[in-house]
């Protein structure tokens, strides 16, 4: 489904991303650990495009993306993004935020856009909040509307970055319950995340980065139980 | 008391009514007004203009428009207004209104570009990458996203630009354009009172100014409500 291939990227003279190789098969669900600046956001944003690559080559579907650039917009439209500050449109109202994208881009009408918006309300959790403007919403409500604005076009691929990173530790359970529904779903999904025991119970496959490559992956078992490399170790002394 | 009466009454007699002399101040106003009116289009189009040359992608537009506003921003005003006063005069027959309205519209448009463009990058920057991941086109997120929340930056600043605009075209007494501030010196002429036509002339100013303060005070509270 996404395929990553010697992926470099640097601000500058700061080396980021080193030789990405790696590969994500359809409804797996991948959570990406690792210190603070190891490159992880980066790494996320260059599979949609929002950090262009240095070198190497994405494909998504088999398609190459780099060789695609004409077509980003389109491509985009086949990986959802949730980050971190939610990202919400302050001057639209939930349902606005939520069918934008289908009615401008897909085509939709209105009123089709809208019934889809309802049922993705009701999927997160928040059935009556349609008419409501961001700024009325807690962090986890601006969150899950954030995740049902994605869901809205149709993405084939999730990508969330550091998710519950911005909420208050009450908010953090609703957001993953989400996103843990959307796994079992069958959703791909690649989650940047400090919240291991989320990563341990939904991931498929954990990938620990770090020195501007993925240092170290595997299963959540064995990467939380049996380390193979010593960093890793350290890392995961340090925040379990 | 009744001297001080006499001069005021003397004061008023001779610097509004002798003479229908307070049509001196209202046709000065007129043009004042005018002026500013006119020059606030123009410099909110040439403006906007720049500002999409700015934020664009096209090399020498970006060149062109960055070397228009230092220039403009970099040499005083009333040079701007002479040096185009006479580059115009020269080749063409135009009322002086309409050359002060394109010298001072020029002019405007250089700060009003900045303010355009400082509008937009005040919007937080994830707002342009929630829309691409979206999956709209840049210009789409301007359109859809990024401009509609800039406005809110920009209209009172846009509001406080005219009423700078306003006082900066005090200065049209130097191409001969009887606006309020040279009403006061023609009028300062005939009764030699150095005092009473310029409180006057600055009287008029701060009316109209705080009437604009106080709308551009109700205005950015509006705009705060619906945040
Ligand atoms: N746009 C940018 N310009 C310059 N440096 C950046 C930029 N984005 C990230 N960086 C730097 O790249 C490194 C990796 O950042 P990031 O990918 O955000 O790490 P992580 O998400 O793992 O914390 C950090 O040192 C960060 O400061
Ligand atoms: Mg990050």
């Amino acid at each position: 489904m996404i395929e990553v291939v010697n992926l470099h990227k640097s601000f500058g003279d700061l080396k980021v991303l080193k030789g990405v190789n790696t590969k994500i098969e359809k409804q797996e669900v991948v959570c990406v650990i690792g210190a603070s600046g190891s490159g992880k956001s980066t790494f996320l944003r260059c599979l949609n495009l929002l950090e262009e690559p240095d070198s190497g080559e994405i494909y998504i579907d088999g398609v190459p993306l780099m060789e695609h650039k004409k077509d980003i917009n389109r491509l985009r439209q086949k990986v959802g993004m949730v980050f971190q500050q939610f990202n919400l449109f302050p001057h639209m109202t939930v349902m606005e935020n939520i069918t934008l994208g289908p009615v401008k881009l897909k085509g939709m009408t209105k009123s089709q856009a809208e019934e889809k918006a309802i049922e993705l309300l009701r999927k997160v959790g928040l059935p009556d909040k349609d008419d409501v403007y961001p700024n009325h919403l807690s962090g986890g409500q601006k969150q899950r509307v954030a995740i049902a604005r994605a869901l809205a076009m149709d993405p084939e691929i999730m990508l969330f970055d550091e998710p519950t990173s911005a909420l208050d530790p009450e908010m953090v359970g609703e957001v993953l319950n989400v996103m843990k529904q959307l796994a079992n779903e069958g959703m791909t999904m690649v989650v940047v995340t400090h919240e291991m025991g989320f990563a341990r119970e939904v991931g498929d496959r954990i990938m620990f980065m770090d020195e501007g490559i993925i240092f170290e992956e595997g299963p959540p078992e064995q990467i939380f139980t049996n380390p193979r490399k010593e960093r890793t170790r350290e890392f995961l002394g340090k925040v379990l | 008391m009744n001297s001080i009466y006499k001069v005021l009454s003397d004061a008023i007699y001779y610097n509004l009514i002798r003479e229908q002399r307070y049509l001196q101040f209202v046709q000065g106003l007129g043009i004042s007004l005018q002026l500013t009116f006119y020059s606030a289009i123009l410099g909110t189009i040439i403006g906007l203009v720049l500002a999409l040359a700015k934020l664009g992608r096209i090399k020498f537009l970006e060149k062109f428009a960055t070397l228009y506003v230092d220039v403009i921003r970099g040499t005083p005003v009333v040079v701007q207004l002479v040096l185009i006063y006479y580059a115009i005069l020269g080749s063409s027959s135009l009322p002086k209104i309409v050359v002060a309205s394109i010298a001072f519209g020029l002019n405007s448009g250089a700060y009003v570009c900045e303010l355009i463009r400082a509008g937009i990058m005040a919007v937080d920057k994830g707002q342009m990458e929630a829309a691409r991941s979206l999956g709209f086109s840049y210009s789409q997120s301007m359109a859809y996203i990024i401009i509609p929340q800039a406005v809110k930056n920009i209209l009172p600043a846009l509001v406080n630009e005219f009423i700078v605009l306003l006082k900066e075209t005090a200065i049209a007494g130097y191409i001969a354009l009887d606006d309020l501030t040279r009403a006061g010196n023609i009028v300062r002429g005939r009764t030699f009172d150095a005092y009473t036509p310029f409180i006057l002339v600055a009287a008029i100013y701060l009316y109209i100014t705080t009437i604009l303060s106080w709308m551009l005070g109700k205005l950015e509270r509006r705009l705060r409500e619906s945040d």
